[in-house]
Order: structure tokens, then sequence, then C-alpha cells
């Protein structure tokens, strides 16, 4: 019996389980192989959802569904979020107390924002990377009358698409309510180019002038100082705002620091094989790896795509076959009613076409079939 | 020569070897040094000059095969 034990039930633990579920059927009716999921949570959120949550696009309650639904009935799913990790002895602990063993290892835990990484932004600034904070921003946006919004972005973190989505979504928000004349963007950026995509860059800096958005490159902040509302940056710059609007530095999850298992929550990977540095039973995907890639929801759908094919040859006829090329795909947002995306991997840059209203609709459709991409159906 | 941390940003595109880099030094203690390698033209001048304006230490910097060598020291 080859037992498999994926820890994570997000977007890439998801899709792991369930095409492993599928490989395996036959091992796993004769009691051959078995898929068991360890999650924190019994719901599973959308977690893209919460942009448009902050601007009163979608209700909270649209982001989430039951975490068993999404699962195929064979695969052993217990909200029980483990504690340890015992990878000499192939077992983690779980919360419960429980134990539980392993021929071969997934973790996919994910990664959280931690606005307290920078002194004052915390208290001074509002995000959109937990409910609780998409919701507060919609409240803020609502209520704001005019003055000087600042945007400031922290690294690592995920989706590397919300910065310049926001601006965008933010100045058609504000169009509409007839509020542009009242409204400064000054939107900040860590690298010395307004996004990390070379051609992304070079698309919207053009659209940023048009708009009026003021933009400061090389930003990357070190404190906010909430009285005279103003950010200072490490190095050495300073950006005034009546309403400052965040991407949150992130970590991988503490229990993954707490183990040991990679300084700051990131797993030392392999970019090819996704095995963890130094292990040949544990595979690492999604955002807790330390892959140079974004860590988004493509990335993770197609790293647990390879990993379900390697690990499915593993529990039966032996090797892995497929490996790992860096492919992602991230849709963007160019405000309201056009969108446009960019697909990339190690190899090839991505070449974003101007945003059309066509892709726009995609991504609004894509926000309801992900619930049918993380069951394995599309 | 003491051990540098790598940071391995060969093939990046996003988020890129300068971004890599930044999350890394957060990580890092005053006075570690890191290597950054990278397959990207560009960031042999990003890194020296954000180094430079954040006020770290560039030890050295050089290329093998397509491949760019750059070592910093955090000095803060
Ligand atoms: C505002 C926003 C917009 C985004 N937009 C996009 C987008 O447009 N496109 C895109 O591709 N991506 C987007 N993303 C990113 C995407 O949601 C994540 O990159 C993706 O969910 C990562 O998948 P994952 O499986 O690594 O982690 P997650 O999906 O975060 O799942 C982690 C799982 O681990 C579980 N867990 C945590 N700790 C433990 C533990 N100790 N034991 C067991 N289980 C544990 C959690 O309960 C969770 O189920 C966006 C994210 C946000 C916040």
């Amino acid at each position: 019996m080859k037992r498999i034990l994926i820890v994570g039930g997000g977007t890439g633990g998801t899709i792991l389980a369930n095409n492993l579920a599928r490989r395996l059927r036959h091992e796993i009716d004769s009691a051959r192989a078995s898929v068991t999921l360890l999650s924190a949570s019994a719901r599973h959120m959308y977690q893209p959802g919460l942009l448009y949550v902050a601007f009163g696009k979608m209700a909270p309650s649209e982001l989430y569904v039951d975490q068993k639904t999404l699962l195929d009935p064979t695969i052993h799913f217990h909200v029980d979020p483990v504690e340890s990790f015992d990878l000499d002895h192939n077992e983690v602990k779980a919360k419960s107390g429980k134990t539980y063993g392993y021929d071969y290892l997934a973790i996919c835990t994910g990664s959280r924002p931690v606005p307290a990484s920078v002194p004052g932004l915390m208290e001074n600034a509002h995000h959109v990377y937990t409910e609780d904070a998409a919701v507060k921003t919609a409240e803020a946006l609502r209520t704001f009358e005019g003055g000087r919004i600042a945007i400031v972005t922290g690294v690592p973190h995920k989706c590397p698409m919300v910065p310049l989505e926001l601006t965008f979504m933010m100045y058609d928000y504000f169009k509409d309510r007839e509020l542009l004349d009242k409204v400064s963007f000054t939107y900040t950026y860590p690298i010395g180019r307004i996004h990390s995509l070379e051609n992304v860059a070079k698309w919207a800096a053009p659209e940023f002038d048009r708009m009026g958005v003021r933009y400061e490159t090389l930003f990357n902040a070190k404190e906010v100082d909430g009285v005279q509302k103003r950010v200072h940056s490490e190095e050495g710059s300073v950006v005034e705002f009546d309403l400052l609007i965040a991407v949150p530095p992130h970590k991988g999850m503490e229990v993954i620091e707490q183990n040991k298992l990679g300084t700051s929550g990131w797993i030392p990977t392999n970019r090819a094989t996704l095995a963890m540095e130094g292990r040949e039973n544990v595979f690492v995907l999604g955002d807790t790896t330390n892959l140079p890639i974004s860590k988004a929801g493509s990335t993770a759908h197609y790293e647990a795509e390879v990993l379900g094919e390697n690990l499915a040859r593993l529990a039966t006829q032996g090797g892995a076959m497929r490996t790992y090329e860096g492919k992602v795909f991230c849709f963007i947002e160019a405000g309201k009613d056009r969108a446009t995306y960019a697909s990339f991997d190690y190899k090839n840059p991505p070449q974003p076409r101007p945003p059309t209203r066509a892709i726009h609709w995609f991504k609004l459709a894509y926000n309801r079939l992900y619930w049918n991409s993380v069951r394995g159906l599309l | 020569m003491s051990e540098a941390t790598i940071v391995d940003a060969r093939g990046s595109f996003c988020p890129g070897p300068l971004m890599e880099l930044i999350a890394a030094m957060k990580a890092a203690r005053v006075g570690e040094e890191l290597e950054v390698l990278s397959t990207d033209r560009g960031s042999a001048e990003d890194i020296p000059e954000w180094i430079k304006k954040v006020g770290h230490t560039l030890v050295s910097s050089s290329e093998e095969g397509g491949v760019y060598h750059l070592r910093v020291r955090k000095a803060k």
C-alpha cells in the first residue's frame, strides 16, 4: 500500500488530490494506494475574488465552497492542521494529536500576508489579502471623497498582478463616482520599472501616463508614519497619502519556519522535479516553494498537474517522468471592463496584448469556473 | 571566502532577480553575504543600482556561460 499525504487543501492541494484520485482509481479501489489530504479549514476560499470584494463586485459569501464537495470521494480528507513534520520518519503530527504516516508527502500550505513586518503598515494601510481586509478596503473606497491615494508594494507577495489591478480598478471606480479631479494616485514599486514583467511594465506605463497616475520606482517601504501620513522608503524617498493601499509583504506559514523547513516559510525546492531539496519522497508546490516564479493559483495548478503524474508513477510503476518548466498564466484586469493576460515559463517571457473586453469577460467566467477547475473537470 | 546564501533567480521573469534579492535581503542578517544567480542581463545593472541606492555593498560580479553571479553584503 502506497500512502500519499497532501498537507494543505488550497488550490495546489485540491488539484493534486483529485488528479491522484483519478490516476490511481484502480490502486485505491484495490487498497494498493491511498490519498489523504489534511487542511486547516473546512471551507475553500477563492482568493482572487477578494479583489472584487474590495470593489463591491462580489460578496464575501460568494468566495467560499465546502472543501469536501470539491474532492473525489475516495480522498481521505481531514480538517486537522499539521503542527510538526518528522521527515526522517515519514510522518507528520496534527493538531488533534493524531500522527499521519506516508510514503510520499506533498506540502502546499500556501503563504500569508505579513503587513506587520513594515512598521506602521498594519495600522495605516488597507489591503485585499484577507476577507476582513478586503471588506474594510471596500468601505474605505466607498467613503473616500478625495485626496492623495498611494499604492505601496511589499516583497515577496502573492499574485504579481494585484498592484496594477488595484490601481486600474480604483481609477475606474473613482471615475464612475466622478471624483477623478479630486483624487491623485501615486503608484510605487520595488524595482526599477512599474512591474516585474518587463513587457507588462512597457504596456502599463503609457496607460498610467494617460490616466495621470504618478509612479515612483525602486521604492521599498521602510515605515509608515500615520500622523504625518507619509511612507518612508528604504531608498530614502517619501510618499504622502490620505488613503494608503498596500500589497503587504508575504511569508510562508509559521509551521514551515517552526519546523525549520525553510527560511521565512519558503521551502527549498528543486525547480524541475519539485522535490524538497535533500529529500526524495517529499514534494512542494504552490506559494510555499522558494522558486523564483510568481506565487499564483495558476503556478500551483501547473505544478499540481506535473506532480500528479509523477506521484502516480512513483506509487505504481517507478520513476517520475515529467518536469515542471516554470509555467505561469495570469490574467490582468486593466480596469472595470477590460483585461489582458501574461503567460510565461522559465525560458519564455510573456508578450501581453492590448486589453480587451472579451478577456475581461473570460476572467469573470473563470471566477465561477474555478470550482470546476480544482475539481479536475476543466 | 565565507559561504554566501545562494539566491537562484535563473529563468525568473516574475518576480525577477532583483525582487528575489530584495526578499532574501529582508530575511538576511546584517553582514551576511548573498549571491544572486541570474540569466537576465538587465539584472546585472539593476541590482548594483539598487544596492547603491539602499547602501548595501556589492562584493563582486561576474558572468559565466550566460549566468550572472552578483555577490552582495547586507550593510544595515
Ligand atoms: C487578492 C488576491 C488575488 C489573487 N489573484 C490571483 C489571480 O488572478 N490569478 C492567480 O493565478 N492567482 C491569484 N492569487 C493567488 C492564489 O490565490 C494563490 O497563489 C494560490 O491560492 C496558491 O495556492 P496554494 O495551494 O499554494 O495555497 P493556498 O491556496 O493558499 O492553500 C493553502 C492551504 O493550506 C492550508 N493550510 C495552511 N496551514 C496548514 C497546516 N498547518 N496544515 C494543513 N493545512 C494547512 C490552508 O487551509 C489552505 O487550504 C490571488 C491571491 C489573492 C489573495
